[in-house]
């Protein structure tokens, strides 16, 4: 009897550690776009997994629109597919207050909140609750051509003005030669066309919307705006010019045929690789332009780590996060990759540590150019939105979609900028009015 | 003279069909090339054709990222299961309306067709949160279910044109033999039907592989196809083109090679029905 009651009691203790080490080893599923800096936090994972041997991560990388799709989905239905996803600060305001997002407040001591770029931080926060950590991010800036620069008897200040960069576009396109003086992003869609020409009508003074909601499409400014921009590319823009996206203008870049480039302060590296471009020994760096008015045109945006809040396994992904994002990840870059891979833009100690700033000629403009930026006050006028180049409210980024287009067709040549306008004053106040703005 | 202008009209509609094809093929072609570049030379301008230094780098990176045997695995689960079954369904169903017709067999046709023009997003919602209630979200199982509904409807419709072109009167001998239903339809029907149902199996598995709505929303990990594999490799920020070209080369192979040999038996099919 005793025997058998010793090797039940036996049986049963194996089997609750069994339990017990099923019960904590668990799996976090990370939902992730496919850029450079992502597929090296993947390569990257190992050390993670090494230091908590009892979290397995499993990636799902997908095209943005797609995984901005799915997680959606997944979020509004309570899958629980992912534990850990990819989003920008367009959705982290929009998801964070509408409960979709779990607070990170607490990422543990050596997390170090305060060492974050208060604008990253700041377009990351609702009422005081971190809903997502800044994995690297980015603001705008003009890269040129400082072979051709010279060539057009022209020098960039550091700081120059949109009229500055017309002339010098027009000055340094050479259409025989199929170099074109300025490229910009053309293709329609909210993080397309719709964000530089956001950013852009900053600096002009242009806003979407009044302190009422009321859109703003009909006012000078964007007038200014619109035309300006079709002006000049199509002055000094290159052929297609509406089809054009970053990854079409980056191409372009590197093999030669931009004189200058406006657009997200990440491709500073692309076009400095060598094994990559072209153009890597003579590529320049300048802040975004303006026009006199206060606003320069650059934007801001950080892709970040966030746990949505049907995450099954929150404290592994809590734990992962505080890794990915951690000040250790970027001394664990540098010794794997060197300093000139870190992910940028999220940390203020980054800027202050001399090995990178040696290893990335960038990295004093990134910075300034993030620092220019201000999501709470993004143009010249008050209004009563978030966000530099988006306006951080759901209906934004249909209705920017639809907008680009008409934006794109102008830019084409099938409309004018008037009827473009047009257009977009009246989607805008059926859509609001529908939104019950 | 008569022999003259066939021959010459023979070589035109030869030059024109090789046109037409190329023409059709230099896409696929064009990432099959690029997926042997290097980043630099796939955005290389002037494109370059043949004159780069070929290089295999990019398929040893995405071996080495993906694990493209699951995706593979998965694929094929997804396309053949979801053909066998639909052809289990189909055959007494196209059977049915083709020799034993009833009043309102032609409306029963055309409603089918019908929920082919239900956008699919329409019923996106409904259908995840039916498999997170039973727990099939991410499951092999469910996807060859919803692939097998969405492809029915034009199983079905192939499969009933090709059997109208069989005449009844071999069905009706059989019959006066002492042949059953079952007997009917698996030992007389079906082998004549056979390059009908050949061509109706290989299109539906095509159409099957290269379902990318579904494919992708209600997916993660275990059931994710080669869809999920190619859509990884699109970056918004970033030039990796030669290495999305390695991926979709390597997702399109084995339907691309299939589709090379069978295509007599896909040709001939087609154009045995209503479709010729």
């Amino acid at each position: 009897m005793t025997k058998t009651l010793r090797a039940l009691m036996g049986a049963t203790a194996l089997t609750a550690a069994g339990f017990g080490l099923a019960a904590q080893a668990e799996t976090i599923t990370i939902a992730t776009v496919n850029n450079g800096d992502m597929i090296r936090m993947q390569r990257l994972a190992s050390h993670f997994t090494e230091m908590h041997p009892d979290v397995t991560v499993e990636w799902v990388t997908l095209e943005e629109n797609v995984l901005r799709q799915n997680v959606t989905t997944d979020i509004a239905t309570g899958g629980g597919q992912y534990d850990v996803i990819t989003i920008g600060t367009y959705e982290v305001p929009i998801w964070g207050e509408l409960g979709w997002l779990q607070s990170l407040n607490d990422l543990g001591d050596d997390y170090n909140i305060d060492d974050l770029l208060p604008a990253v931080r700041g377009g990351l926060t609702v009422d005081g609750n971190l809903y997502a950590s800044p994995f690297y991010g980015e603001s705008s800036m003009v890269m040129y051509r400082t072979d051709l620069m010279e060539a057009a008897g022209l020098e960039m200040p550091e700081a120059p003005t949109w009229d500055f960069i017309r002339d010098a576009a027009a000055a340094m396109t050479d259409r025989d030669n199929e170099i074109y003086g300025i490229c910009l992003r053309g293709k329609a869609g909210w993080g397309e066309n719709m964000a530089f020409l956001t950013a852009m009508g900053n600096s002009f003074g242009a806003r979407w919307f009044d302190m009422d909601w009321r859109p703003q499409f009909d006012t000078e400014a964007w007038s200014n705006t619109l035309n300006f921009y079709i002006d000049m590319m199509t002055q000094s823009g290159p052929p297609g010019a509406s089809n054009n996206g970053f990854n079409e203008n980056l191409a372009l870049f590197q093999t030669g045929h931009c004189g200058m480039w406006i657009d997200a302060t990440v491709a500073a590296s692309f076009v400095t690789n060598p094994t990559d471009s072209q153009v890597a020994d003579s590529v320049g760096f300048a802040l975004a332009p303006d026009n006199g008015l206060g606003k320069r045109g650059n934007w801001l945006w950080a892709w970040s780590l966030a746990i949505p809040s049907s995450s099954d396994a929150p404290e592994a992904a809590r734990q992962f996060i505080a890794w990915a994002t951690g000040p250790d990840y970027a001394a664990l870059v540098a010794s794997e990759e060197g300093w000139a891979n870190v992910p940028p833009g999220t940390r203020t100690s980054l800027y202050e540590n001399q090995e990178y700033l040696d290893a990335a000629p960038f990295a004093a403009m990134t910075l300034r150019s993030m620092e220019a930026a201000d999501p709470t006050n993004p143009t010249v006028d008050p209004v009563p939105y978030t966000g530099v180049q988006f306006v951080a409210i759901p209906e934004f980024a249909g209705l920017a979609t639809e907008v680009g287009q008409f934006f794109s067709a102008a830019l084409a040549g099938q409309t004018t900028a008037a009827a473009a306008l047009e257009q977009a004053q009246e989607l805008a106040t059926e859509e609001m009015e529908a939104a019950g703005y | 003279m008569a022999r003259a202008v066939t021959t010459r009209r023979k070589i035109a509609y030869t030059a024109l069909a090789w046109i037409i094809g190329l023409t059709i093929f230099f896409p696929i072609l064009w990432t099959i090339l690029t997926s042997f570049k290097t980043e630099a030379a796939a955005i290389a301008d002037p494109p370059v054709f043949f004159n780069f230094d070929w290089t295999l780098e990019n398929y040893a990176v995405v071996q080495e990222r993906s694990d493209y045997m699951r995706y593979l695995w998965n694929s094929v689960a997804l396309a053949v299961g979801s053909t066998v079954f639909g052809i289990i369904i189909a055959v007494p169903a196209a059977w049915s309306m083709a020799f034993v017709p009833a009043k309102r067999t032609k409306d029963i046709l055309m409603w089918m067709l019908s929920t082919k023009m239900l956008p699919a997003v329409g019923v996106l919602y409904p259908i995840r949160l039916i498999l997170i209630e039973t727990g099939l979200l991410d499951s092999k199982a469910a996807l060859i279910f919803i692939l097998m509904m969405i492809n029915l409807p034009i199983i079905i419709w192939m499969l009933y044109t090709y059997f109208r072109e069989i005449p009844g009167e071999i069905l009706e001998a059989a019959r006066m033999d002492g042949a059953g239903l079952k007997a009917e339809i698996l030992y007389v029907l079906t082998p004549m039907a056979i390059p009908g149902i050949a061509s109706t199996v290989l299109l539906n598995i095509i159409l099957a592989w290269n379902e990318a709505f579904w494919t992708l929303t209600l997916t993660t990990i275990d059931a994710a196809p080669l869809t999920a594999f190619i859509a990884s490799y699109s970056s918004p920020e970033g030039l990796f083109y030669a290495k999305l070209s390695a991926a979709s080369t390597m997702a399109i192979a084995p339907i691309l090679i299939m589709g090379w040999f069978s295509q007599k038996q896909l040709v001939r099919g087609l154009t045995f029905g209503a479709v010729k």
